[in-house]
Formats: structure tokens, C-alpha cells, sequence
């Protein structure tokens, strides 16, 4: 158990990344970016999880409990909301170089200058 | 509570599971079918961050990965399919 | 150079990249043995400090609210670079959005979706504003509670009103909401810098209970200036991307 949730996250970096190599789609592209930062989430939790912790939430639990690791959560939070960001700022590079240059297709699209 | 050999396969079946997720979402080819593999994948995340007690977090991913960014990639397929025509 | 070579070349660099991963991931104490100072030390002393239950957010808005600062700007500069990337070009024209177009080839809005959507869009925002005010109590906070209250938009334009949708959420107010929610957050802990305290710092009153919805002083008050933000950013990116369906080609 203690390096099964590494292996997963590797497992997802080398899936997104073999994703981006073979489309054929500016889109497909953007969901396996998605895809691959997702791996980063799983292992900054897999980083503080702490055995038999509880979530940090001290509202119904006293404030001495063995509890997860806060800060790598709060890093996580962080990271999910720039993914957004990213990816809709990718989506808009996307729409605008279709209606340029009428074509979505990565190889197609290298031969274009400018 | 929860024993911990209960935590343990939990997680583990939710880590297989998330692994399958992802490598099915980079297999799919059609667009609108691939934005629904990844809202069903944001799905499989968000349990994944709940059983590894992080609820925050979990809240945050169902919200922007399995809502907005699926309804954000719908938006940008209907106008690129829009002009394909 | 061919797909399949490229192929090939991925796998080699997959097969080192996945060694030089599994070598680093062997370095690590292990899953669920983390011995980390940070995260105990703050464990112990967040409730005490901050009078907020919810440690996650007090370290989002209080011990490292600068990192918010700059996660608040880079949702800020998507939501201004979408409108500058998706500008229109010079050969396409604006087309005036019409509701129930007699042109259409996709069949209306069933009166079942219309009728859903709209009771859904009260009790959206107000688990939206619910979430966002939530923060120092328990799992929720500014940006879950700001995209839900987003989604809460979205679904009058689901309904099929997206003449509705533009003119209850029009670009310049959507983009003034959106500045005052950063430029709140700045504000704040610029007043801090004014009282002679470091940046940010937690000045207002700490509230007796912890976890109260008036506890935890500055926490509070900088979840709802993020939670109207990251609202106002997902409306402004989603009606940028809606936008463009109306522009035609000349």
C-alpha cells in the first residue's frame, strides 16, 4: 500500500501524455492536458495523507485528533481552480486559431506561419 | 469508525478505478463523447479526494471539473463544429 | 517523421520518464507515514490563532493568503485575456441574438428542461452564497460557493432565455464585480499594511466561538470577496464563449 497511489499517479502522466502525442485534435489535446494535471492532485494528497487521520475539520471533533496533512489540501484547492483557468484560456487560443487558419488538426496546423 | 483494512481496499478499488478513468478519457476520439468521459472522471477524482479525507478539495473538483469545464469545452466544440459546416 | 516513429520515440522517453518517477516516488516516506513539521504544527495552533474550525481555509486565506492573491489574478487574467484572444476578426459580423430563431434546425427547449432549470437557479444561488460564507466552519469557501453561483447563471441560459442571461448579467458588470472581488482582496490587506501590520494580516475581531459565522476576522470577510470574484470570472468566460456563437461569417 505504501506506493500504490504513486504508481496510479504515474500511470496518469504517461496516459495524458500519450494522449497529446497522438491526436489528431486541438481538443483531444486540451482534455489530456486536463487529464495529466489531474495526476498532480492525487499525488499532492497522496503526499500528506497521514494513517487512520481524519479530515481537518475541527467543528464536531476535539482539536487534538490525528487529522490529514492541511496544507498540501490547501495547495490542491489551489491547483484545481488555475486548471480551470488554464484550460479555458487554451480554449480560447483554440476556437480563434479554427476560424484563422480553418483547421483543428495539429500537424496541419505546424505549417502555418505567423 | 471505519477499520483501516476497510480504508485501505477503499481506496485502493478508487485508485484503480480513476486509473481506468483516465485511460479511457484519453481513448475516446469523438469530441462530445470524450467532454462526457472527463464530467465522469472529475466524478471518480472527487471520490477518490473524499476517501482520502480532503472534502475541500473534493468540492472544489466536482464543481469546476465535472460542471464548468465540461460546460466550458461544450461552448468552444459548438462554435469550432459550427464552422466545420 | 511518421506517427509510428513518433510513437516510438515517445515510449523511449515514457520508459525514462517513468523511471526517473518511480526512483523519486521510492524516495518518499511512503503512503499514509507523513512526518511533516508544517502540517502538525499548523494543526495544533490553527483553531487557537484564527478562531476558524476550518483549517484548510485558514490556511488558504490567513497563513498563505498571498498564494489566494495570485490564484485570484491568474482566474482575473483569464477571464480579460478570453475577451481579448476571442475578439472578433475583421471579416465576421455581429448577428443580433434572437430567442426562438425561426431558422433553427435544433428543435426548442422542452418545457420539462425550461421549468427544471428555472426552479433550480433560487435554490443554486443560494447554496452558492451559502458555501461561500461558510468558510471558517467547515468543508466550503469562496471558490466552491463562487462557481456554483456561476452555474447558478448558466442555467437561465440552459433554459433556453439567453436574452435573459446577457441582460442579467451584462459585461460591464460582470467585469466591475469581478475587479471589486481582486481589488477587495488587495484592499484588505493593504488596510493591514496601513495599521502598520505585515500584509494581510488578521486584524479584525476573532469572534469568542470558534466557527462561528462571525469568527475567524479577516477569513470571512476575504471568502466573500473571492466567492464574487470567481463568480463574476466563470460568468465572463462562459458568456465570452457564448458570444461566439453569434458571430457570423461575412
Amino acid at each position: 500500500m505504501g506506493i500504490v497511489p504513486f504508481l496510479v499517479v504515474a500511470w496518469i502522466i504517461v496516459a495524458g501524455l500519450y494522449g497529446i502525442v497522438t491526436s489528431r485534435d486541438l481538443i483531444h489535446t486540451i482534455v489530456c492536458l486536463i487529464v495529466v494535471q489531474s495526476s498532480t492532485y492525487v499525488l499532492l494528497l497522496g503526499v500528506g495523507y497521514v494513517t487512520g487521520g481524519a479530515a481537518p475539520y475541527f467543528w464536531d471533533i476535539p482539536v487534538g485528533t490525528r487529522a490529514v496533512d492541511p496544507v498540501v489540501q490547501a495547495l490542491a484547492l489551489t491547483d484545481v481552480v488555475v486548471e480551470a483557468a488554464v484550460t479555458a484560456l487554451l480554449l480560447a487560443f483554440a476556437v480563434q486559431a479554427q476560424k484563422r487558419f480553418g483547421t483543428l488538426d495539429p500537424s496541419q496546423l505546424a505549417e502555418f506561419k505567423g | 469508525m471505519i477499520s483501516a483494512g476497510l480504508m485501505n481496499t477503499l481506496q485502493v478499488t478508487v485508485l484503480v478505478l480513476v486509473a481506468a478513468g483516465a485511460t479511457v478519457v484519453v481513448r475516446t476520439r469523438s469530441r462530445i463523447r470524450q467532454v462526457l468521459a472527463l464530467s465522469v472522471y472529475g466524478m471518480l477524482l472527487a471520490i477518490l479526494f473524499l476517501v482520502f479525507q480532503a472534502p475541500d478539495v473534493t468540492l472544489s473538483e466536482l464543481t469546476v471539473g465535472a460542471i464548468a469545464l465540461p460546460i466550458i469545452l461544450l461552448l468552444a466544440i459548438a462554435k469550432v463544429r459550427k464552422r466545420e459546416q | 517523421m511518421t506517427a509510428r516513429q513518433r510513437l516510438w520515440f515517445f515510449a523511449i522517453a515514457a520508459a525514462g520518464l517513468v523511471a526517473c518517477l518511480l526512483w523519486a516516488f521510492t524516495g518518499l516516506p511512503g503512503f499514509g507515514n507523513y512526518p511533516g513539521p508544517y502540517g502538525q504544527e499548523i494543526l495544533r495552533q490553527a483553531v487557537a490563532q484564527t478562531h476558524a474550525t476550518g483549517v484548510v481555509s485558514a490556511i488558504n486565506f490567513e497563513y498563505r493568503g498571498f498564494d489566494t492573491v495570485g490564484e485570484e489574478f491568474i482566474l482575473f487574467t483569464a477571464a480579460a485575456g478570453m475577451s481579448v484572444v476571442l475578439r472578433r476578426l475583421r471579416k465576421e459580423r455581429q448577428t443580433e441574438p434572437v430567442d426562438e430563431a425561426k431558422t433553427r434546425t435544433i428543435p426548442a427547449t422542452s418545457s420539462a428542461v425550461r421549468i427544471a432549470a428555472l426552479l433550480l437557479v433560487g435554490p443554486t444561488a443560494v447554496l452558492g452564497w451559502w458555501l461561500a460564507s461558510h468558510a471558517q466552519t467547515s468543508p466550503s469557501g469562496g471558490f466552491q460557493g463562487g462557481v456554483i453561483l456561476a452555474s447558478a447563471f448558466i442555467l437561465i441560459y440552459l433554459a433556453g432565455e439567453f436574452l435573459t442571461f446577457r441582460r442579467l448579467s451584462p459585461v460591464a458588470l460582470l467585469d466591475a464585480v469581478e475587479a471589486a472581488g481582486a481589488g477587495g482582496f488587495v484592499a484588505i490587506g493593504l488596510a493591514a499594511i496601513a495599521m502598520n501590520l505585515p500584509f494581510l494580516d488578521n486584524y479584525l475581531p476573532l469572534g469568542q466561538y470558534p466557527g462561528a459565522i462571525s469568527s475567524s476576522g479577516t477569513i470571512a470577510l476575504i471568502s466573500f470577496f473571492v466567492g464574487i470574484e470567481v463568480a463574476a470570472a466563470f460568468t465572463a468566460i462562459i458568456g465570452e464563449l457564448l458570444e461566439q456563437t453569434l458571430l457570423r461569417s461575412a
